[in-house]
């Protein structure tokens, strides 16, 4: 009686043998990741090598699991390192309590904190699991200087600068 | 009895076992391969190349787990239980003969280990009935209801297919008119194959040992470790081992007397010629039994209890009757053609 329809099954498991299979076998062929994928953070700079980060907190103040700490400092224009009056001297992430959601991504007036595709992050230590400033800011080209710049005074007023809608 | 009688019994009986271990491991290997790849995935390929070592790595890993054993179980029923069930699974495949005669160092082999025994089919079915013995004690000795009562149920299971097990076994020995396993391969020499003659039976056969060995579709009792309990839930590292190596074993077994008793065993073309053909020919009958049982597990969901014990009381029962009589009532017809 249900012979016809456990032969429909065994056929359709026996087709199934001979079908490539569809595992990507991890460690040596990655999956590319979609266009907006919220991976690890970077904190990113302008074109001439300032901070695009200006200590607001803003990310900090989004953040739905406390994960960001943020202490900012007047800049000088001898010692500038992001264009306005602030910049973040210190700025940590705890990648243990981030979920990834990008709230800080879109929370920052200045597109500094963008979360990027990197998904392989692994650490032994939980202490090593708070990411700080040094290894989030993202290096700097070789056409612009470090930061701390020291600039000419009255050019870098205005921290926020006219942005465009983002498309990712 | 001369030592070189001796000698030659020892190591056809080493040779067998060293067989079925090896080949547990790689059917436990075959397995997860095989369902991998009607799955449309990879099976395991990490450990070895193409995961050839993956059966190693598992028994290094069974046998660095921590033996628990429970407070107030029977202890020494609780360490028997495992054994009770894999000696018969070892031990029944002794009457069937692998090969024709051979000559090696002088000597005429006769390639099964038992020889001859001319109640070869009486010896099976009683070494299958003692494993029900190992569950039941596993169940009972573990103190533990879900396990006492998954163990009632494999029993029940098995003890209900044995029935309509040994009513298939009753067309082959009715075909051959003995119950020698030797003499069951010749007569599918001189007439032909017996599924051709026995096509109920050889399903009846199939469906039976599939049950008897909890297999899928048919493996409620072990299944219910992801529902409830099952009969080894208490078990760990090597005991729990034990039962697996039990299962695949047996799994073997069937298929190797399946092929003996249907599909003509260790017959095949040039086997009078060249002996040693005898069991590759068995073998590639057992791989291909073997591949159908793994087949069926990829692709049938498991049978609910009841309907399980109703498949078999109401259904294979009285079918192998049925077929008992009808070969029967052809043998009566025809008599010379299977004489």
């Amino acid at each position: 009686m249900f012979v016809k329809g456990i032969a429909t099954g065994m056929y359709t498991t026996f087709r199934h043998l001979f079908r490539k299979p569809v595992t990507t076998q991890y460690p040596e062929q990655k999956r590319t990741v979609r266009r907006r994928f919220k991976g690890r953070h970077s904190l990113h700079r302008y074109e001439n090598g300032l901070e695009k980060c200006i200590g607001c907190s803003l990310c900090a103040a989004a953040c739905p699991a406390d994960a960001i700490f943020v202490e900012s400092a007047e800049n000088t224009d001898e010692q500038r390192y992001s264009p306005g009056e602030r910049y973040a001297s210190t700025y940590e992430i705890n990648m243990l309590r981030c979920i990834f959601c990008g709230y800080c991504e879109d929370a920052c007036p200045t597109e500094a904190i963008i979360l990027g595709d990197n998904y392989e992050l692994s650490f032994t230590d939980r202490r090593e699991a708070l990411y700080t400033k040094e290894m989030l800011l993202l290096p700097v080209h070789e056409s612009a200087q470090i930061t701390p710049q020291k600039v000419e005074p009255g050019v870098f007023n205005r921290s926020v600068p006219v942005m465009q809608d983002p498309d990712d | 009895m001369e030592l070189a009688f001796f000698v030659e019994w020892i190591i056809k009986a080493v040779l067998m076992l060293a067989f079925l271990i090896v080949g547990f491991a790689y059917t436990t290997y075959l397995e997860r391969k095989t369902l991998a790849r009607m799955q449309v995935r990879y099976g395991p390929n990490r450990a070895g190349p193409f995961g050839l070592l993956q059966p190693v790595a598992d028994g290094v890993k069974l046998i660095f787990k921590e033996e628990l054993i429970p407070k107030k179980a029977d202890k020494l029923i609780f360490i028997l239980a495992p054994v009770l069930t894999v000696i018969p699974a070892l031990v029944m495949l002794a009457v069937v003969p692998f090969g024709g005669t051979i000559n090696l160092f002088g000597r005429e082999i006769s390639l099964s280990i038992a020889g001859d025994l001319n109640i070869g089919i009486l010896y099976i079915t009683a070494i299958a009935s003692i494993s029900v013995y190992g569950i039941v004690l596993a169940g009972w000795a573990s103190n533990n209801k879900y396990a006492m009562m998954g163990g009632i149920r494999s029993t029940a299971q098995m003890i209900s297919y044995e029935l309509a097990l040994a009513l298939a076994f009753i067309g082959p020995i009715l075909l051959a008119s003995t119950m020698s396993v030797n003499g069951i391969v010749s007569a599918q020499g001189r007439i032909g194959w017996f599924i051709i003659f026995q096509p109920i039976g050889f399903i009846i056969f199939f469906l039976a040992t599939m049950a008897e060995i909890n297999r899928s579709p048919f493996d409620m009792p072990e299944a219910e470790q992801e529902l409830t309990a099952g009969y080894h839930v208490e078990y760990s590292g090597m005991k729990f081992a034990l039962f697996m190596m039990t299962e695949y074993i047996k799994m073997i077994v069937i298929s190797v007397l399946c092929a003996t008793l249907f599909l003509g065993g260790y017959l095949g073309p040039f086997v009078d010629q060249v002996p040693w053909l005898g069991p590759v020919y068995l073998g590639i009958k057992t791989l291909l039994l073997m591949f159908i049982i793994i087949w069926i597990r990829a692709t049938m969901p498991r049978i609910r209890y009841d309907r399980l014990m109703d498949f078999g009381w109401k259904i294979l029962l009285p079918l192998a009757i049925f077929n008992v009589f009808l070969t029967g009532v052809i043998i009566i017809l025809f008599p010379n053609f299977f004489s």
